[in-house]
C-alpha cells in the first residue's frame, strides 16, 4: 500500500539532500529546498494541525500566496492526513467582497473543519464565515509550532488508505467552487505512473512551471508529478510571469529544463510578449516536451511559438499536446512524446453541420485540428452519442472515458456526481472525435469559457452584471469569443439597457466591466450595450447563450 | 513631454486595451486598481510605452504601486526620458 507520505517519506529518508524544488521570486536568490528542508518545512505545519486538533480526514482550506509557506502548509496537511485543498489568495483586482461570497460558497458546500491564512488575512476570512459554519479551526501562518521534531515513523499521514481521499481540487467562481473534485491517494499515484510511462520521465528531466498551484495543471503536472516522481521542480510565480513571460525561457535556460506545461493562450503571450533584450543568450535545446494542455488548442499558436525561439534553440518536436482534466486526476492523452503531433485537416462545413470530421478537399474551406495524442495508459475514451452509444471514427460525440485514476465523487455533492459518471463512465461534457486511438477535442457540451486556462461559468458572470445598476436580470448574456491573436476566448458581455443617453451608457458600460473583472478570475474585454428587446429569449439560458452570441457576432463582423 | 504621454498612451489604451476608440481616458482615472486594466494587458502597455517614447520599464514596476493613473505613469516616464 502507497500514499503520499509513503513516497514523500522515502524520499527523505533515500535522498535527504536531493533538491526537490527550486523557488524562483523576484529580487531574490534562487531558492532550493530538499526533501529533507522538505520535509523539515512542512512537519512544523503537521505538528501545528496536531496540536490544534485536526483530524486526519479533514479538509483544511489554504489561503496563502503563491510561494514556500504554501508548499509547506500542504505537505504538512498531507503528513497529517489531513485533505488540503487551495483557495486562490486574493488578487490586487479583486473585490474583497466578491472574495468574501466565493469564500462562503466553498465553505457552504466542501464544509472545510480548518483553513489556514495570514494574520492580516483573518478578519477577511471569518467575515465570509456563515453562523455555525464547519469551520472550527482558523489556522494563522504566524502560529506555527516551531522546534518539535517529527517523528516520521508515526505521523498520521501514514495510515491513510489508497481509497483515501487525499487532496480536493476546484475550478473558480461561484459554481465552481461549490464542485470539489474529490481524488484518492490510489487515484493520483496511478495517474502519476501512468503519465510519467506516457512522457518517458528520466533522471535527465526539469520540470520548469509558473502555473498557480489552485489549478489542476499547476497542481498535479506542475508540483505532485515532479516532487513525488523525484524530478527537480523549478518554480515560478504566476503573478511574475504574466509582467514578464521570458522569465519562462531564462528558467528553462538556467536549469536545463526538459518539460512545462502551458494553456493555449501562453504560447502567443510569450512568442508576442518577450523582448529580445531578456532572450540574450539564452538556450532552449533542453526544453524536449511543453504540452499545451486546459484549452482548445491551435496549430496557429504552436506555429508562432516555433517562429520566435526556434533561434534560441526550442525543437519543434518539443511542442506536445495533451487533454486533461481533474476529474481524471490530469491527463487523459498525451501527444507528441513518441511521434510528432498528429494535424488533422477537416472540412469545416461538415464539422459544423453535419457533426463529422472528414479530410478536406483541396478547394473547401477547412480547419487544422491537433490531435490531443493518444489515451495513457490505464485509461479508455470512447465517443457516444446523445444516448450513450458508441460512435465510429470521425463521428463527433462527447468524450467518455474510464480509468484507475477517476474522481471519487465530487466532494458532498451527490447530485452532480450521480450526473457526472454513469456505470463506471465518466461524461466530460467535451466534444470530440477519435481517428484510431488518437483523440480530437472540437468543443463542449458544457456551459463553461475557457480564458486563459482558467474556467469560468457564463451564469456566475451575468449574476455579476446584473448586480450594476440600470442593467436588470434576464436581460444580459455572458460567452466567450475566440480571440486569434490571444490565442484564448474574450469574454463577452451583452446587455439589455434602457437610457439612450451616451454619458449614462459609458457609465453602466464601465461598472460592468470593473464589477466582473473585480468579482471574477477572468478580465471582462468587451461590453456590449444594446436597447431593449434587443436578447433573444429562449426556454434554456444555454440556448440563449449560443443565439445571442451569433446575433452579437453578425453584428461585429467587421 | 508629459501632456503628450498621457495623451498618446490614453489613445492606445481606450482603443487597443478596452476596444473603445472614442473613449478619454481621464489622467487621473485608476487604471488598475480599478480593473480597467488586467495583468495580461500591463505588459501590452508597457511594450507600448518602452517603444513609443524610447525608456526602460521593469516588470516589477507593472503594479499600482509605481502607477495607477496616466498622469503617474506619465512622470515615472518622464523621469527615465
Amino acid at each position: 500500500m502507497t500514499t503520499f507520505s509513503d513516497l514523500l517519506l522515502a524520499s527523505y529518508h533515500n535522498c535527504p539532500d536531493k533538491v526537490s524544488l527550486t523557488v524562483l521570486l523576484a529580487g531574490r536568490e534562487d531558492q532550493p529546498v530538499t526533501y529533507r528542508q522538505m520535509v523539515e518545512g512542512a512537519a512544523v505545519w503537521t505538528n501545528t494541525y496536531e496540536q490544534q486538533g485536526v483530524q486526519p480526514g479533514e479538509v483544511v482550506v489554504l489561503i496563502l500566496q503563491h510561494g514556500l509557506e504554501l508548499i509547506f502548509a500542504y505537505w504538512g496537511a498531507i503528513l497529517h492526513g489531513a485533505i488540503p485543498s487551495i483557495m486562490p489568495f486574493l488578487t490586487e483586482k479583486l473585490q474583497p467582497d466578491r472574495y468574501r461570497a466565493d469564500l462562503s460558497a466553498l465553505v457552504g458546500i466542501t464544509r472545510p473543519e480548518c483553513i489556514v491564512t495570514y494574520r492580516e488575512f483573518e478578519a477577511e476570512v471569518r467575515a465570509a464565515l456563515p453562523e455555525k459554519s464547519s469551520v472550527q479551526r482558523l489556522i494563522v501562518s504566524d502560529d506555527l509550532v516551531q522546534g518539535v521534531n517529527l517523528d516520521v515513523k508515526n505521523v498520521k499521514g501514514l495510515q491513510r488508505s489508497e481509497t483515501d481521499i487525499v487532496l480536493l481540487q476546484h475550478s473558480s467562481g461561484t459554481t465552481g467552487l461549490q464542485k470539489g473534485v474529490a481524488l484518492a491517494h490510489g487515484a493520483v499515484l496511478n495517474q502519476l505512473e501512468s503519465y510519467s510511462q506516457a512522457l518517458h520521465i528520466n533522471e535527465k528531466d526539469v520540470v520548469v512551471s509558473w502555473l498557480p498551484l489552485y489549478h489542476d495543471m499547476g497542481l498535479i503536472a506542475g508540483f505532485l508529478l515532479p516532487i513525488l516522481k523525484r524530478i527537480p521542480l523549478v518554480l515560478l510565480s504566476p503573478f511574475e510571469w504574466v509582467r514578464s513571460p521570458a522569465k519562462l525561457m531564462q528558467a528553462v535556460s538556467k536549469y536545463k529544463g526538459t518539460l512545462s506545461w502551458l494553456p493555449n493562450f501562453a504560447y502567443n503571450f510569450c512568442a508576442m510578449k518577450t523582448r529580445d533584450r531578456d532572450l540574450e543568450g539564452i538556450d532552449l535545446s533542453s526544453w524536449r516536451a511543453i504540452s499545451n494542455c486546459s484549452e482548445p488548442m491551435r496549430y496557429e499558436s504552436h506555429r508562432i511559438f516555433l517562429d520566435r525561439f526556434k533561434t534560441y534553440g526550442l525543437q519543434a518536436s518539443a511542442l506536445c499536446t495533451c487533454y486533461a482534466m481533474a476529474e481524471n486526476v490530469f491527463a487523459v492523452t498525451q501527444g507528441g512524446v513518441d511521434a510528432e503531433v498528429m494535424i488533422d485537416e477537416i472540412d469545416r462545413d461538415a464539422m459544423q453541420g453535419r457533426k463529422i470530421a472528414v479530410p478536406a478537399s483541396a478547394d473547401a474551406p477547412s480547419i487544422k485540428m491537433m490531435s490531443t495524442g493518444r489515451p495513457i495508459r490505464n485509461v479508455k475514451v470512447k465517443i457516444v452519442d446523445e444516448n450513450g452509444s458508441d460512435l465510429p471514427d470521425r463521428q463527433i460525440g462527447e468524450v467518455v472515458l474510464q480509468s484507475d485514476s477517476m474522481l471519487t465523487e465530487y466532494y458532498h455533492r451527490p447530485d452532480a456526481t450521480e450526473k457526472a459518471l454513469k456505470d463506471g463512465w465518466y461524461f466530460t461534457g467535451d466534444y470530440g472525435y477519435k481517428v484510431g486511438e488518437e483523440v480530437f477535442v472540437a468543443g463542449r457540451k458544457k456551459e463553461m469559457i475557457i480564458v486563459a486556462g482558467k474556467n469560468v461559468y457564463p451564469m456566475d458572470l451575468e449574476e455579476l452584471a446584473m448586480e450594476v445598476p440600470g442593467v436588470h436580470a434576464g436581460r444580459v448574456v455572458a460567452f466567450g469569443v475566440y480571440n486569434e491573436i490571444a490565442g484564448t476566448e474574450d469574454v463577452v458581455i451583452v446587455a439589455e439597457v434602457d437610457s439612450t443617453d451616451q454619458e449614462e451608457r459609458d457609465v453602466i458600460g464601465d461598472a460592468i466591466r470593473q464589477t466582473v473583472t473585480r468579482g471574477s478570475a477572468v478580465a471582462l474585454r468587451h461590453v456590449y450595450l444594446v436597447d431593449a428587446k434587443w436578447l433573444i429569449k429562449t426556454s434554456s439560458g444555454k440556448n440563449a447563450r449560443i443565439a445571442n452570441k451569433e446575433k452579437y457576432l453578425q453584428e461585429n463582423s467587421n | 513631454m508629459k501632456d503628450e504621454i498621457i495623451q498618446k498612451t490614453g489613445v492606445y489604451i481606450a482603443a487597443t486595451i478596452l476596444k473603445q476608440p472614442k473613449r478619454i481616458i481621464k489622467p487621473d482615472q485608476p487604471l488598475i486598481s480599478s480593473g480597467l486594466i488586467d495583468s495580461f494587458s500591463l505588459v501590452d502597455l508597457a511594450l507600448f510605452v518602452e517603444d513609443t517614447f524610447s525608456v526602460h520599464l521593469d516588470d516589477s514596476e507593472l503594479n499600482k504601486d509605481f502607477f495607477d493613473t496616466l498622469d503617474q505613469l506619465a512622470d515615472l516616464v518622464a523621469s527615465r526620458a
